[in-house]
């Protein structure tokens, strides 16, 4: 039974009405989440920070600029070949920091636990958080906990926000890939996806793959000190590379030409994506960021990153264009040429 | 309608009376149902759709396939045929 | 990975695609059986590097396209049931019903679960004893051994908990359905690889000769649908109309005899109803009288259903060759993958879906070299 709802006051209110609840793809970075956000969140919330849409606000303050990002974990299983929702809820946030060029300095945590939650598993959890934060060189100033009643909360849910300051000359956001730039990746496409799809129920399968889950402000400093110009940084969560690209093509009204050949996917993350019939670019990663940079740059860059731990498979996978402005295309592995769309919602596995 | 992918047998045994074994695809294990390929052995490779093998790969005719290609891509750098 | 990265070799292709423009003097019109094929086409960009004269037809062989509504309405109403956990196949979960989908069934509080074999049903079913545990068993012979066998599994162990709502569609008869439409374009056809690696190819030689079409069994990767295709485009040339094997690696004339035996003990040949298309006369699969304890549309007694599909769909048309989804109306607009109104928009290797995924429907340059 679904109440009559009174669509008026929104602006578009066309796409949600085939939804009049919430379904699973709204968490998916696809389609449905960026109409959940530009339908009904950015109206409610008006204002030009927001409606930038980076990975972080970029917020003036005192004669200096802030990024200030926030993000919510709600990964099962909680514990995954290469990390954990504790990792991953300090990594995620750190990143989306870092994407702004910002020094991330200090996180917030906010636990919605479940009743009957293990304490020994809460522990590692907070254990995992604590050697993520060192590593990052970010400080836990705040937190707040509550507990939900049992069969309300999936273990454990975790908020991480997080502030950080952006150097003078530092001007990183989605709005600024120019036709001519790069697009560079960090490394190696889907292995956190697929470490998860490893252990989730009905899927499973034996593998040595594991979550890439890092924190990225290091690599980004190599980065910076290299050259200040890079144009926009990303790192491609929930919905894979396609998504992000999608997101910046739209943003910089630019076109984006990639390689297939180039992308860079270990054998076993492409055989898992075989056998579920998956698009190593429709899958998340927690540990990689794309670059888009000036030409020019490219080699000094690469140079660069290589030399980091999180950046040794650095590799250019396309270009920007000034064709088909919004659009992602690919030339395939036998030279012909596909769109690479965003997903709808999840990506499921198919049989088909 | 047939997302089937081939993989090296790797480990065979029974679960109850069912015919079942590890398959390898690139470094990924998966259990897959054995029942129907009564004659396969370790180190043979199978095509397994939806957690069965419903063939055997025949590795012979795959190179001949792939020689064959081969061979019209020599054909046509002899004659030299382009659009 | 081993024998499927050898069949994407871009050299390879390049040749292969040579020597099909050196073979093609005529325009010709070939279609390709199964939804996967469709898929690699699209996904690798194939369609648009074959020469103009050949135009590829894509058939209905994507079981999740043709699963007739009153299927999906049952399933449904099955998976809204309290005391079930309904598990499918990723592909289903958003196939348009008359009014939602399985995903709006699980954001009610359905217990909708992804699967990727159906054993792993069978394992759920052992797991929740107090629950009861239904399997959507769709799609074409290459998955109804799997089916076949978790029934059969379910009925040895004596399970009380396990049932298989059961909707299989048959490729031969489909094939001689478009063969004998008055308004049949489709001169050549590419079987279905993994099909034929279960029942065969001994089932397409009656209908090559019957209609003088020739018909070659087919892979899914690049170098294996160029192969089909070159094939058939040599046998149009000539005059000739026979049934060839050009997947050699995984298909034979009989097919796998294991698995049809079994098919044959848990299956009865039915009239079956393609959605988009109609009742095609012994096209189907459902299970045999001593399975009927496990028929999930028996157990759960739906009756009734009333059915609606879209006024604005032509995904039958689409299915069966006659309309390029680029040339449905709804195309993009009405109907996208967002908001699908039928079933060839929403399976991933659904033609609606493959063109809009693909960007079918931007102009785009294509490079020759």
């Amino acid at each position: 039974m679904t109440d009559e709802l009174n669509f008026e006051g929104w602006s578009c209110p066309l796409p949600l009405r085939d939804y009049p609840n919430i379904v699973m793809g709204h968490g998916g970075g696809g389609k449905l989440s960026a109409e959940l956000v530009e339908h009904l969140f950015l109206p409610a919330f008006k204002n030009p920070t927001l409606q930038a849409l980076g990975d972080s606000s970029v917020l003036e303050v005192l004669g200096g600029r802030l990024a200030f990002s926030t993000d919510s974990f709600v990964v099962q299983p909680l514990f995954f070949p290469g990390g954990s929702i504790g990792d991953l809820a300090v990594n995620g946030t750190v990143n989306d920091l870092a994407m702004s060029g910002a020094t991330p300095l200090y996180l917030s945590a906010g636990f919605i636990i479940e009743e009957g939650l293990s304490v020994a598993a809460l522990h590692k959890i907070v254990e995992d958080m604590a050697v993520a934060a060192r590593k990052a060189g970010v400080m836990l100033v705040t937190g707040d906990t509550k507990v939900v009643e049992k069969g309300h909360g999936d273990g454990i849910y975790i908020n991480t926000s997080g502030i950080g300051l952006i150097p003078n000359g530092v001007n990183i956001a989605p709005n600024r890939a120019k036709p001519g730039d790069v697009v560079i990746v960090s490394g190696t496409l889907g292995d956190h996806g697929m470490a998860i799809m490893s252990v989730r129920e009905g899927l499973e399968f034996e593998t040595t793959i594991a979550s890439d889950s890092a924190a990225l402000n290091g690599l980004v400093e190599v980065m910076l000190e290299i050259t200040s110009d890079i144009h926009v940084l990303r790192d491609p969560t929930r919905g894979g590379v396609a998504a992000t690209l999608n997101e910046i093509a739209k943003t910089s009204q630019v076109g984006i030409s990639l390689d297939e050949r180039k992308i860079p996917v270990k054998p076993e993350v492409a055989a898992a994506c075989e056998l579920l019939g998956m698009d190593p670019l429709h899958v998340a990663n927690e540990g990689k960021l794309i670059a888009i940079v000036p030409q020019h740059s490219a080699d000094k860059l690469l140079e660069g990153m290589r030399k980091h731990p999180h950046g040794e498979g650095a590799v250019v996978i396309g270009a920007v264009v000034a064709q088909h402005p919004g659009v992602v295309v690919a030339k395939t592995g036998i030279g012909g040429t596909r769109v690479v769309d965003m997903q709808i919602g999840e990506q499921l596995p198919r049989i088909c | 309608m047939c997302l089937a992918v081939p993989g090296q047998v790797k480990l065979i045994y029974e679960v109850g009376d069912m015919r079942m074994g590890k398959v390898d695809f690139s470094g990924i294990q998966k259990e897959v149902c054995l029942a129907y390929l009564p004659d396969i052995q370790v180190g043979d490779y199978v095509i397994v759709h939806v957690g069965f093998a419903i063939t055997k790969l025949d590795e012979k005719s795959a190179l001949e396939t792939l020689a064959l290609f081969q061979e019209i891509g020599l054909l046509e750098e002899e004659l030299d045929f382009k659009v | 990975m081993k024998y499927l990265s050898e069949f994407r070799d871009e050299n390879l292709a390049k040749s292969m695609l040579d020597e099909i423009r050196r073979v093609t003097t005529r325009k010709w019109a070939i279609m390709e059986v199964c939804g996967g094929q469709t898929h690699s086409i699209i996904r690798n960009g194939i369609d648009q590097l074959l020469p103009s004269e050949i135009e590829l037809i894509h058939g209905p062989g994507c079981p999740v396209c043709v699963t007739p509504l009153e299927m999906i309405d049952k399933a449904l109403l099955i998976a809204s049931r309290p005391e079930v956990i309904f598990c499918s196949f990723g592909d289903m979960l958003r196939v348009p019903g008359s009014s939602k989908d399985l995903f709006r069934v699980k954001s009610e509080g359905g217990d909708v679960r992804i699967v990727y074999s159906p054993l792993d049903a069978l394992k759920l079913a052992r797991e929740n004893p107090t629950k009861e545990v239904v399997f959507f068993g769709i799609g074409f012979e290459t998955t109804a051994p799997a089916n076949a066998m978790t029934v059969f599994q379910a009925k040895q162990q004596g399970l009380k908990n396990f049932s298989m709502l059961v909707s299989h569609v048959l490729v031969p008869p489909a094939i001689e359905a478009i063969l004998n439409s008055p308004h049949n374009r489709v001169q050549g056809f590419l079987a279905a690889g993994h099909v034929c690696s279960v029942m065969g190819y001994w089932q397409y030689e009656p209908l090559a000769e019957k209609y003088k079409a020739p018909i070659v069994v087919t892979g899914f990767e690049p170098l294996d649908v160029l192969e089909g295709i070159r094939r058939t485009i040599l046998q149009l040339e000539a005059g000739r109309a026979e049934v060839e094997n050009a997947y050699e690696r995984a298909v034979n004339h009989e097919g796998n005899v294991a698995a049809q035996n079994l098919l044959k003990q848990v299956f009865d040949v039915t009239d079956q109803k393609w959605r988009g298309i109609g009742l095609i006369p012994a096209s189907g699969w459902k299970l045999g009288e001593s399975y009927r304890d496990f028929d999930a549309a028996i157990k759960f007694a739906v009756h009734d259903i009333q059915t609606q599909e879209s006024d604005l769909c032509h995904s039958g048309e689409v299915l069966q060759g006659m309309l390029k989804p680029n040339e449905c109306p709804a195309f993009g607009k009405e109907c996208t993958p967002r908001k699908p109104l039928g079933a060839t928009m929403v399976s991933s290797e659904g033609a609606c879906a493959a063109y809009y995924q693909n960007g079918r429907f931007i102009k785009l340059e294509v490079v020759r070299k």
